[in-house]
């Protein structure tokens, strides 16, 4: 076909316009394939994008985000931040990448470093480690998180939640329970289920989580309070450990409270909006979440935050994540050097604890929720007296979190951990949809799977 | 038809300028100068054809081709992809859920022809009958079609609530135990070709009505004549005369139901128990959720042959129409 536009004369008036649209047409599409605005400047100022800019449907919280980039703007000449909104997506990381679109510094889920360091997705940020003020008070087991195989350090910690239950206290109180006094084990979750979903007109005593991963996450959680895991080393090597006592102990409990106790409804293959509006709509008992599901319910259904209160989770241990930074692998020394610094600025400054307290309180914002113990020893301690001092949310109602949470061992999630979630989603919908699941051999198809997913960690 | 002879006239008028050398015979001179002409004349008709043709590569045939080469590396996107031969198809028939899903879509497909065939020709054939109201009701059939898919997708979830939902609460009033629509394992599956099924109807069952309307009175009058009953006209006159239609939407629905996603992805999330898990969902999976675009791609590949071959068929079924 390129033969006809190269033929010989004729017409060539019309020829040219026709080949002046295709040309037009395709530099259009070329076009298309622009990068994103980062970089040095002629004058030495660097421009860095960033995302995690709130949306302008959170007007508060976006409003707080382009007064700091101001203030940062003005403390940094020399820096200008492209803000963006949205935070990691991975339906669209790779694509962004490969167009040249991801922001110089990023946010991520403690889910995803390690993988994204495996595939070199993120830059090394070693050499410029050593200006960040208080890292050495950051908690090591987040930091760990950022670190690669190679002991390199690929980006920042700067949320931290542990899993817990959020518990409805009118519905507590209604069953004769003790909203003051949630439920420290498995057997008593069990029973104050039970009599919670006794109040009939379709109350739920606890719901949990089945479909696209979320599933998979809880019974990993599930596991690690009974005592076990889901992964462990073995040498350099890891391998499966879902066939465990524990992981029937955690199966058997659930399946007891959906088959012989009916407290766990009829519905299934939830996942989080959908039990998220269960409890907003003042149906549901108890569910298995970090006290930062509360901002949400309590927003997105006009609820009060005196009707909730959030549990530690009940046995031995519970599962902790969190989120942070990485950088593009594309960025420069000098974007990296100033995308650390707005995370300084931004995240993880403990000075401006009392600033940011101070403002936010005054335009309603929550402050005041068990969350963000990121800091160790004096430093958390400082930043908790300030929350303490400015907080505008019924404290007390988190003490049982606060209190017992500290005494259970924290552990962090499995290596690979997405892909070892869609197969225990499976073991979690099996046990939740069907009376008649022979959990032994769930939990024997799923440590083969685990291990064949496992094999594949380097 | 017109396209056609433009470009049949092409090879050979740039492709053998020897003749018009040489000029050894008039009369091929003569054709090839009105050839030539018809080329010009036509140039700017060639300029925009080859805008289409520069879209279509840069917008259906690059990204085939990228995909396939994907298929057969390691991306990152980060760093230069790495060669990997047919590691990633090695993978792909390691994980114990490619089987599963290959089989589910099956029977996703089979099922769909099930309902999702018979029900729009049935339609199709009863709103033929009626002599009112006919442009209402293909436009209360088409309806489903016009709602955006999450939509009918969230609907459908309320019918199928196993607590409050409609299909329970019309299953207690005539005193039927109530079912687990999408959390059975046996049931989940056509529960979400049901869901299909109505959401997609409405334009199949207005190609039938088309091709109902095209079929000549005077058969049906000569079929009544000979003491044709409504059922014998069906077999006897209808079908014979929309088989070539009926053939078409059987490929190109066995085409669509293959690709099903949306469905399981928004209801069942591939439960429960992997009973839902259909190949694009898997693929979806590898792609976005593990970032493994190579192995979506080995998989997306197999899908393709697989497909190509159900196009082949169509292809082949339309050209021998035609």
């Amino acid at each position: 076909m390129t033969n006809t536009s190269g033929s010989t004369s004729g017409c060539r008036a019309r020829r040219h316009t026709g080949i002046a649209l295709v040309g037009a047409m395709a530099l259009s599409l070329t076009a298309c394939g622009g990068s994103s605005s980062s970089g040095e400047g002629k004058d030495g100022v660097v421009t860095i994008t960033v995302n995690d800019m709130p949306p302008k449907t959170q007007p508060v919280d976006r409003k707080i985000f382009e007064a700091d980039v101001k203030a940062f703007e003005e403390a940094n000449p020399k820096i200008k931040i492209d803000a963006r909104e949205g935070q990691m997506d991975p339906k669209t990381f790779a694509a962004k990448l490969a167009g040249g679109q991801l922001e110089d510094v990023y946010y991520v889920y403690f889910t995803d470093p390690a993988g994204l360091i495996e595939r070199r997705q993120g830059a090394d940020i070693t050499p410029y480690m050593k200006d960040i003020p208080y890292l050495d008070k950051i908690r090591p087991e987040f930091q760990d998180v950022f670190k690669g195989k190679d002991g390199k350090i690929y980006g920042l910690p700067n949320g931290q939640y542990s899993l817990g239950l959020v518990y409805n206290r009118d519905l507590f109180e209604k069953a004769g329970l003790d909203p003051d006094k949630p439920p420290t084990t498995w057997d008593e979750v069990r029973s104050a289920a039970k009599k919670i979903t006794d109040l009939g007109d379709g109350t739920v005593g606890y719901a949990d989580y089945s479909k696209n991963n979320q599933g998979g996450w809880h019974l990993t959680s599930w596991i690690y309070s009974m005592g076990g895991d889901v992964a462990v080393k073995d040498g350099d090597k890891w391998k499966a450990a879902v066939d465990s006592d524990a992981a029937r102990k955690a199966l058997q409990t659930l399946h007891d409270m959906r088959w012989t106790d009916n407290s766990m409804g009829t519905r299934q293959l939830l996942e989080i909006p959908d039990v998220q509006k269960m409890m907003g709509s003042g149906k549901l008992g108890m569910y298995m979440a970090g006290p930062d599901n509360l901002p949400t319910i309590v927003k997105q259904f006009e609820r009060e935050y005196k009707e909730y209160g959030v549990g530690a989770m009940p046995g031995d241990a519970t599962l902790g994540g969190g989120n942070g930074f990485m950088f593009n692998p594309k960025a420069t020394p000098e974007e990296i050097k100033a995308g650390l610094k707005w995370l300084q600025f931004k995240y993880l400054n403990p000075d401006r604890t009392e600033f940011n307290d101070k403002r936010i309180v005054s335009k309603d914002v929550p402050v005041g929720l068990p969350l963000d113990r990121l800091y160790q020893d004096d430093v958390q301690a400082k930043v908790d007296a300030v929350h303490a001092k400015y907080a505008n949310l019924p404290t007390d109602n988190f003490k049982p979190f606060v209190e017992r949470n500290g005494t259970l061992e924290q552990k962090v999630e499995p290596p690979n951990a997405q892909q070892i979630y869609a197969v225990l989603d499976g073991v979690m919908q099996s046990v939740l949809t069907k009376k008649d699941a022979d959990l032994d051999q769930l939990l024997k198809d799923a440590s083969k799977k685990v291990d064949a997913l496992l094999a594949t960690v380097k | 038809m017109k396209v056609d002879s433009l470009t049949d006239a092409l090879p050979t008028d740039t492709a053998d300028p020897v003749p018009a050398l040489v000029g050894a015979d008039p009369r091929p001179v003569a054709a090839r100068s009105r050839r030539t002409r018809l080329v010009r004349e036509n140039l700017v008709a060639y300029a925009f054809l080859a805008a289409g043709i520069i879209v279509f590569a840069l917008f259906s045939w690059y990204p085939i081709v990228r995909g396939w080469l994907l298929g057969f590396q390691q991306v990152t996107f980060a760093q230069p992809a790495e060669w990997v031969g047919l590691d990633n198809f090695r993978r792909l028939f390691d994980d114990p859920l490619f089987v599963t899903a290959w089989q589910n879509t099956a029977w996703f497909t089979l099922l769909a022809l099930v309902f999702g065939f018979a029900a729009p020709f049935a339609t199709a054939v009863v709103l033929n009958e009626f002599r009112h109201g006919r442009g209402y009701l293909r436009m209360t059939v088409y309806l489903p079609v016009m709602l955006p898919p999450i939509v009918t997708m969230l609907l459908w979830r309320w019918f199928y609530d196993p607590g409050p939902g409609l299909f329970n609460n019309a299953l207690e009033m005539v005193h039927l135990p109530a079912q687990q629509w999408l959390e059975s394992e046996n049931l989940a599956m056509v529960s979400l070709v049901l869901v299909s099924t109505w959401a997609n109807m409405g334009t199949t069952t207005l190609i039938y009505l088309a091709a109902l309307g095209g079929i000549p009175g005077q058969l049906y009058e000569a079929a009544e004549l000979d003491g044709a009953s409504v059922r014998q006209r069906l077999w006897h006159v209808t079908i014979p005369q929309m088989r070539f239609i009926l053939m078409i939407t059987l490929l190109l629905q066995v085409l669509g139901t293959m690709q099903v996603f949306i469905e399981p992805y928004i209801l069942t999330g591939g439960g429960p128990n992997d009973a839902t898990v259909t190949v694009l969902l898997l693929l979806f999976r590898y792609a976005f959720v593990y970032s493994d675009f190579g192995l979506a791609s080995a998989m997306s590949m197999l899908l393709f042959v697989v497909l190509g071959l159900f196009s082949l068929a169509y292809l082949r079924l339309t050209r021998s129409k035609g």
